[in-house]
């Protein structure tokens, strides 16, 4: 009878789900309502995570609920502790979840809502969650092995340095496009600039109250922080309607990626707990509160999605970036997808937290699809803005024209009717001087969600106060993410360092942080200077980029889950992973070529250098010239350092099909658990 | 009644764990120290390293 009324149920699901999917796919014409696409993205998950999850668990990994793992058998009350699942859950979410499944498929609606609600569907639930899921289960087994450790052991030190040398690459172009996104959201933008400037301040007094008044109160103290932030919004608005303020906060975009540069700098030299620490856990507290609100104000508001299911700009000629829908749909949404820099997460803190192995289901594959709902989010907030005013927001000023009549007047040409009189009542609306060419996704976001949060809570008349806390969330966490980037990179530059002269890997030496940290200030902030003097806007050519590094790293973590697939005789397994590795491979090497040797100059690097050698040669031309081949240059370093890992990996596999060499793991041996007798 | 005291419970658990406030806990007990300025900046001294090489997704 169970039985039946679970078939009846699943039955159900998945009949509704295809319905929603159906809708969302086939629907054309008028507006359809967001709710199809929560009903769609509901279904999908339940039925991957039912089904999917369940079989990958039981006859891909074998998860062993009798075998100690690494909390257990190591647990030092440090850094290895038993921790209940829904803790653990809770905190790997809070550590994957940052900008980049806002920003990337804000970006990715230029094709419509259609794919980027497909890919991150069928990314998530059949890549990404996977990818999280097996590399978690594969480092519990291996006490919380990262997974540049596994690619050394599992497929060779040339998968070792290039696992190695890619998250290197990868963090160095995150941390740039990070710092974009923040430049483009708070440029000419007072209140903005006003209210994340006084985010510096908070967190110092939370780290100085939370060390000398009250220590270890960390609830109690982001609480008030929360608070502290609130007023600083509502400070904003004081800041930019009084003009000697609003003078002093008004900056430029160089202005603002210098004084970001010395931020980033600064921040990664002065104690964890003065200032990391605190604006940590003040940016997750603001990141898990403002989801949640989101979540709840799309469900309750539901408003329609006014951005075609697909634009003509698949053919690749959009405004926001260059690139046809194949490849480029794909590496512009990374993170709500399938993101190799989980992978670091996975085989980070998490694996020494687990109690059960059985638990990495729930932890590894559930996690990702709380990260891709939050991608659904995004792309609801974008496509829920009339198209016109998505163009107008995120089109950079040097594909669509100077001025506010040109840039209206070229989009409406699209096909996308807009007008100046229109953006310059949504802009007075949110508090901003202007909302044209302000790239990067953030604001396009902050407008989409100040739009739903307005339709529920306080109306127009509160537009403005809802676009900065959504601007003021973005910014947060990125800035905390270039405060623990460059700091986690400083580490690896320094352990790599001490190779060549042992004082340079002492954490704790002044000149080595200080030397090591200009080392990665000065190549992050190399790649947002030249972000911000790009004449496409800077995120057209560095978030593909990003996409590609993000994606690459996938490609590499996939190759060390198919390794040990194979090693432990599941080979008829191997597909669960070969096929989004294969997959992944497809979309990263054929964006790298487009990138690298298309002929369109807003898509190809070089195709851009010889375009600008070819026009009028200003004081900037030559710097201009030298990054577009530097770009192309580190594409195809990208790719080649991949190419080496898929070709040593593969030449492992057969190996080990063939019976040539000996399918060695570096499996920790089994050990009974007996956290069952103590429950029993 | 229980099941939604026992959701807040996890709910606050997953809190003060993403917050660290369990870890700086398990740190006062491993130690025997009470809480108070110093053993607060004992427990950076031992958690900084990690903390701070601990990456952060995009």
């Amino acid at each position: 009878m169970t039985k039946l009324l679970s078939i009846f149920g699943w039955g159900a699901v998945a009949a509704l789900g295809a319905l929603a999917v159906g809708v969302v796919a086939l629907h054309r014409g008028e507006p359809i309502s967001t709710l199809w696409l929560v009903v769609a993205a509901a279904c999908c998950y339940a039925l991957g995570f039912r089904f999917y999850s369940k079989f990958i668990a039981a006859k891909v990994l074998a998860l062993d609920a009798l075998r100690a793992t690494p909390a257990e058998r190591l647990e030092n009350g440090r850094d290895f502790v038993v921790t209940n699942k829904w803790v653990v859950f809770g905190h790997h979410f809070a550590a994957i979840a940052g900008p980049g499944p806002l920003v990337g498929p804000v970006l990715a609606a230029q094709f419509g809502y259609l794919p980027g609600t497909l890919w991150v569907l069928a990314g998530a639930v059949f890549a990404g969650c996977v990818q999280d899921f097996v590399i978690l289960l594969f480092s519990v087994r291996r006490d919380g092995k990262s997974v540049t450790e596994m690619a050394r052991e599992e497929i060779g030190r040339v998968g070792g340095f290039v696992a190695y040398g890619a998250v290197i690459a990868i963090l160095i172009i995150i941390l740039a496009v990070a710092a974009l996104v923040v430049v483009n959201a708070l440029k000419g933008s007072p209140w903005g600039t006003f209210t994340i400037a006084m985010t510096i301040p908070i967190a110092l007094l939370m780290g100085v109250y939370l060390r000398r008044i009250r220590p270890g109160k960390v609830l109690e103290v982001s609480v008030f922080g929360f608070f502290l932030v609130l007023l600083a919004i509502w400070g904003g608005q004081w800041a930019s309607q009084t003009p000697a303020m609003a003078h002093i906060f008004t900056l430029q975009a160089t202005n603002l990626a210098i004084l970001i540069i010395v931020y980033g700098f600064a921040a990664s030299a002065v104690p964890v707990w003065l200032l990391l620490a605190p604006r940590d856990y003040l940016s997750t507290f603001v990141k898990l509160g403002a989801i949640g609100l989101l979540a709840i104000g799309i469900v309750l508001v539901h408003p329609a999605l006014h951005m075609p299911a697909v634009t003509r700009f698949a053919d690749g000629s959009g405004p926001v970036f260059g690139g046809k829908i194949f490849p480029f749909a794909f590496i512009t949404i990374a993170c709500g997808a399938i993101s190799g820099f989980h992978s670091l997460i996975s085989s980070g803190t998490t694996p020494k937290l687990i109690a059960r192995e059985t638990q990495t289901r729930v932890v590894g594959y559930g996690a990702m699809m709380a990260e891709s709902a939050v991608a659904i989010m995004a792309i609801t907030a974008a496509c829920v803005l009339q198209p016109g005013i998505y163009f107008a927001i995120n089109s950079p000023a040097g594909v669509v024209g100077q001025t506010p009549v040109a840039a209206t007047a070229t989009i409406s040409a699209m096909g996308f009717p807009v007008t100046v009189g229109e953006m310059q009542s949504l802009a007075h609306a949110v508090g901003e001087q202007t909302l044209f060419n302000r790239t990067g996704g953030a604001p396009a976001f902050a407008v989409g969600m100040a739009h739903i949060f307005s339709q529920s809570l306080g109306g127009e008349r509160v537009m403005g106060l809802w676009y900065h806390f959504a601007v003021m969330f973005e910014a947060l966490f990125i800035l905390s993410l270039l405060d623990a980037g460059t700091r986690a990179t400083r580490f690896m530059i320094q352990d790599a360092l001490s190779h060549i002269y042992k004082p340079l890997g002492r954490t704790s030496w002044y000149p080595s942080i200080l030397i090591t940290s200009a080392l990665i200030v000065a190549a992050w902030g190399y790649f947002l200077w030249q972000g911000v003097k790009d004449p496409l806007g800077g995120i057209n050519s560095l978030w593909p980029l990003f996409g590609i590094a993000n994606q690459l790293l996938a490609a590499v973590a996939l190759c060390v889950a198919t390794s040990i697939i194979i090693k432990t005789h599941r080979a008829k397994y191997a597909l669960v992973t070969l096929v989004p590795l294969a997959w992944l491979v497809a979309v990263t090497f054929t964006a790298a070529w487009h990138k690298v040797l298309d002929p369109d100059p807003h898509v190809g690097f070089l195709a851009q250098a010889r375009v600008l050698a070819a026009g009028p040669v200003t004081a900037a031309t030559p710097k201009l010239i030298f990054n577009n081949q530097l770009d192309a240059a580190l594409t195809t370093i990208f790719v080649v350092m991949v190419t080496l890992v898929l070709f040593e990996s593969v030449r492992g596999w057969f190996g080990v099909l063939s019976g040539s060499r000996e399918a060695r793991l570096s499996e920790t041996p089994f050990v009974m658990t007996h956290l069952l007798e103590e429950q029993a | 009644m229980s099941r939604i005291s026992n959701a807040a419970r996890i709910v606050l658990a997953t809190l003060r764990e993403i917050f660290d406030e369990t870890a700086y806990d398990r740190f006062l007990r491993r130690t025997q120290m009470e809480s108070s300025p110093a053993a607060y900046a004992a427990f950076w001294r031992e958690k900084a390293s990690s903390h701070e090489r601990r990456p952060k997704c995009c």
